[in-house]
């Protein structure tokens, strides 16, 4: 067991930090910890400039292989980019689900026509991209997707229609990436397929959901017989839930530890609220500031475990925690917030509603325990897959 | 970095796994923490001639296996999960530390290879106030000639009523707080001390009350830094807080284990209770609290090797002992908890074990200081701006 990264690795942190100092500066200082969660919709010309920024400095896509353009960064040297991106206040990425989903999906499961298509539009920071998933009657139980893909022989085209809901970052995307059901009469994961689909086109509406900070990262996006060319679909009709659900052991928790860095960065802003307005001399104030504290420390080590790939043959048991510890921790961090501010939590930045940092967060945080697979549904995971115990009847 | 167990250490936790499956029984457990002594000399026989665990952090100049805290961690989980009864913490976490961070090089070439050869020892520093930082130490020392007169009363002392070797911690008198603090190491039979057993709710865990008049010691049992003892005596602290978060690990995640296992036999409604979501989720709680508990014992182990190298990472120390003891801590008690709930009746029985576990728990979360005192402790270090102590 050992903590410390090698000589190696801290060359490569002082590079990265280095080109960050040089560049996050400028015309593009404004956007610095900008466009996280709950600040998505923020700065998108701004942000969009950045992805090429990073681009000329060969810092997009660095896990990928070279020969796709990547630097075939080690899982150590991912941890260390996206820990010193964080820690230099690099806006949040636009192009994530491109770098982070997408382009590992077509890398691992598309064509080579698919490859050379559009992998390099994720890689030069040009193509966005935004993620197809959940519908209004498919949230945790996401296999039961309604949109349907009809294949259309004259055309040679698929014609998708349905309506997908949650989806950030439609209007800035130029792609999106769809399960849709290409046997009519399937259900569950049976029959689906997982496509390529490009946003601007008459079929394709995005209407914006207003969320409950007042702002509307999130959208809902309407497909009415939107095209989809025969060539882009990854994978067999009928293999979309494979090629969906290998998509999810793609991220392997290099970004944990940039997360934490952000986390890291509001607790800092909570302890300051507190020692300047006194609320860090209320006992039980200290108490859960500690306690935060320790979750942030336990959180880093939990990652650098599940980095190292654990024990021989053992489950992964520390990823499959992962995700409802952090969520649960962050939620506790948001009313942590307002308890500090005390009644100042009240009050707002300016009207109508322009909510502080710290207000934005503490609301924001309220769909952490909910995306990406809510609480229960964790819950339900672990004690199924690493517990062993009997699964949930379905309908 | 390589956050994980190298093949050596999953050697070391599996053996010892499997030789504590096999002696430190239900039937075992229970046989030993029935009597006064607390264990039995017949398996202490054997830990350390056989298995040599007692040796395992004691560097090899004084005959010891050399290795460092992680393998220690690795083993004491296992101890904390099969509930072993033996003067292991006491003697290696208490009195083994003490010596290696506070003894005079003349006392580590004596006492450690005495160690080594089986001698069991502990560690007393607490008085009567219930505290665990500085000013919990209340044995007064007046010098005397070359040595030192001892008296007052220590309490809460793991073991103190058997260990062949004490380590005591004393204070000048009208001395407060982190000043005037000498540590001495001495034989129990030293006239003037006086041994008492406390009978203890959780019986896995022997404790005792120390009782010392007039007793003359000299100047070879003096330890490192007479009168300015405290930053020693910190440290030792923090190890040993380090090995007890681990024997809470293991605590926790038999807690789990023996829970889920139940679970999935008893049938009510037609069905194992473990199908139901209400129990299911409850589970899955007590197994975020195991992993979480296992990711701070890890790193606090890491950390406690490089305070024992003096290397930089150790300065970490308090932190790392603190996070790891405040979290494991609450997490056992939650997870033995909420583990008699899910057993239903039975688990209200002195049958089943879990109850034991649930003792343990609160004996552990007690001892070295309880969730709040931990938290308080990075309170002071976040907030004040001060560095935990």
């Amino acid at each position: 067991m050992k903590l410390s990264f090698s000589a190696q690795d801290e060359l490569f942190r002082e590079e990265i930090a280095l080109w960050l100092a040089d560049n996050l500066c400028g015309d593009f200082e404004q956007i610095r910890g900008r466009g996280g969660p709950g600040d998505e919709h923020m700065f998108v010309p701004e942000r969009s400039a950045w992805e090429r920024q990073l681009y000329t400095g060969g810092w997009t896509c660095i896990g990928w292989p070279v020969e796709h353009g990547g630097r075939g960064a080690s899982i150590e040297q991912q941890v260390i980019f996206h820990e010193e991106y964080a820690r230099a206040g690099g806006p949040g990425r636009i192009g994530h689900i491109g770098e982070t989903l997408a382009g590992p999906t077509i890398l691992a499961f598309g064509s080579e026509q698919q490859k050379q298509r559009f992998l390099p539009g994720i890689l030069r920071g040009e193509e966005f991209w935004c993620q197809g998933y959940s519908e209004p009657s498919a949230g945790s139980d996401l296999a039961n997707v309604k949109t349907k893909a009809q294949f259309d022989e004259q055309s040679d085209q698929w014609k998708i229609s349905g309506q997908k809901v949650w989806t950030s970052l439609a209007h800035e995307s130029q792609y999106c990436f769809v399960i849709a059901r290409t046997d009519p009469n399937s259900v569950g994961h049976r029959g689906l397929g997982f496509f390529l689909v490009a946003m601007d086109q008459p079929g394709i509406s995005v209407v914006p959901i207003e969320q409950l900070t007042g702002t509307c990262e999130f959208n809902e996006v309407f497909f009415d017989e939107a095209v989809c060319s025969a060539q882009d679909i990854v994978g067999a009709p009928g293999e979309g839930w494979k090629v969906a659900m290998g998509l999810l052991g793609f991220e392997r928790g290099v970004s944990t530890l940039g997360q934490q860095m952000l986390f890291r960065n509001e607790f800092d802003e909570i302890v300051a609220v507190a020692k300047k307005n006194g609320a860090a001399k209320n006992p039980a104030i200290r108490q859960r500031i500690a306690d935060a504290y320790i979750g942030l420390k336990i959180m880093r080590a939990n990652s650098m475990r599940i980095l190292s790939g654990g024990d021989s043959g053992e489950l992964q048991k520390e990823a499959m925690m992962y995700k409802l510890y952090w969520a649960t921790w962050h939620r506790n961090l948001g009313k942590l917030a307002m308890d500090v501010l005390g009644p100042e939590s009240e009050i707002l930045d300016s009207g109508p509603y322009q909510l502080n940092r710290l207000q934005s967060m503490y609301l924001f945080t309220r769909s952490d325990t909910i995306y990406g697979g809510t609480n229960q549904i964790q819950r339900n995971i672990i004690a199924e897959r690493a517990l062993g115990m009997p699964r949930e009847p379905r309908g | 970095m390589d956050f994980k167990f190298t093949e050596e250490q999953e050697m070391i936790r599996d053996t010892a796994q499997a030789f504590l499956a096999e002696v430190s029984t239900s039937a075992a457990v229970r046989a030993a923490m029935a009597t006064e002594l607390g264990y039995d000399p017949a398996l202490w026989s054997r830990i350390t001639g056989e298995m040599f665990w007692q040796a395992i952090h004691i560097p090899e100049q004084y005959g010891g296996m050399g290795l460092g805290y992680v393998e220690l961690v690795a083993m004491l989980e296992q101890m904390g999960r099969y509930l072993l009864c033996a003067p292991f913490y006491s003697t290696v976490c208490l009195a083994t530390n003490a010596l290696l961070i506070a003894g005079t090089e003349e006392q580590k070439e004596r006492y450690l290879p005495q160690i080594v050869g089986g001698t069991t020892a502990t560690l007393a520093y607490t008085g009567n106030s219930g505290g665990w930082d500085a000013s919990a130490v209340e044995l007064i020392c007046l010098a005397d000639g070359e040595g030192f007169t001892l008296n007052g009363s220590c309490r809460y002392i793991p073991d103190g009523h058997s260990a062949q070797l004490l380590v005591v911690a004393a204070r000048e008198q009208h001395s407060v707080g982190e000043q005037g603090i000498s540590l001495f190491v001495l034989a129990p039979d030293t006239a003037g001390i006086t041994r008492r057993w406390l009978p203890t709710m959780d019986q896995t865990r022997k404790q005792a009350e120390l009782q010392f008049d007039n007793v003359s010691v000299t100047a070879s049992a003096v330890m490192r830094s007479p009168g300015e003892a405290w930053p020693l005596l910190a440290t030792i602290i923090d190890l040993a807080t380090v090995a007890v978060a681990a024997d809470q690990l293991g605590g926790s995640q038999q807690a789990l284990d023996s829970t889920v296992q139940y679970l999935q036999e008893r049938v009510q409604f037609g069905r194992v209770i473990a199908s139901y979501q209400a129990v299911k989720h409850k589970a899955a709680d007590m197994m975020v609290k195991v992993e979480a508990s296992r990711s701070a014992v890890y790193y606090a182990a890491c950390i406690a090797d490089e305070t024992l190298q003096n290397s930089a990472l150790g300065v970490e120390l308090p932190e790392a002992a603190s996070v790891a003891k405040a979290y494991c801590s609450d997490a056992y008690f939650h997870n033995a908890g909420t583990g008699i709930q899910l057993h239903g009746g039975v688990g209200f029985t002195a049958e089943y074990d879990i109850q034991l576990y649930f003792k343990r728990a609160k004996s552990t979360e007690t001892f070295l200081g309880d969730g709040a005192f931990h938290r308080e402790r990075l309170a002071r270090q976040l907030l004040d701006g001060e560095t935990a102590a």
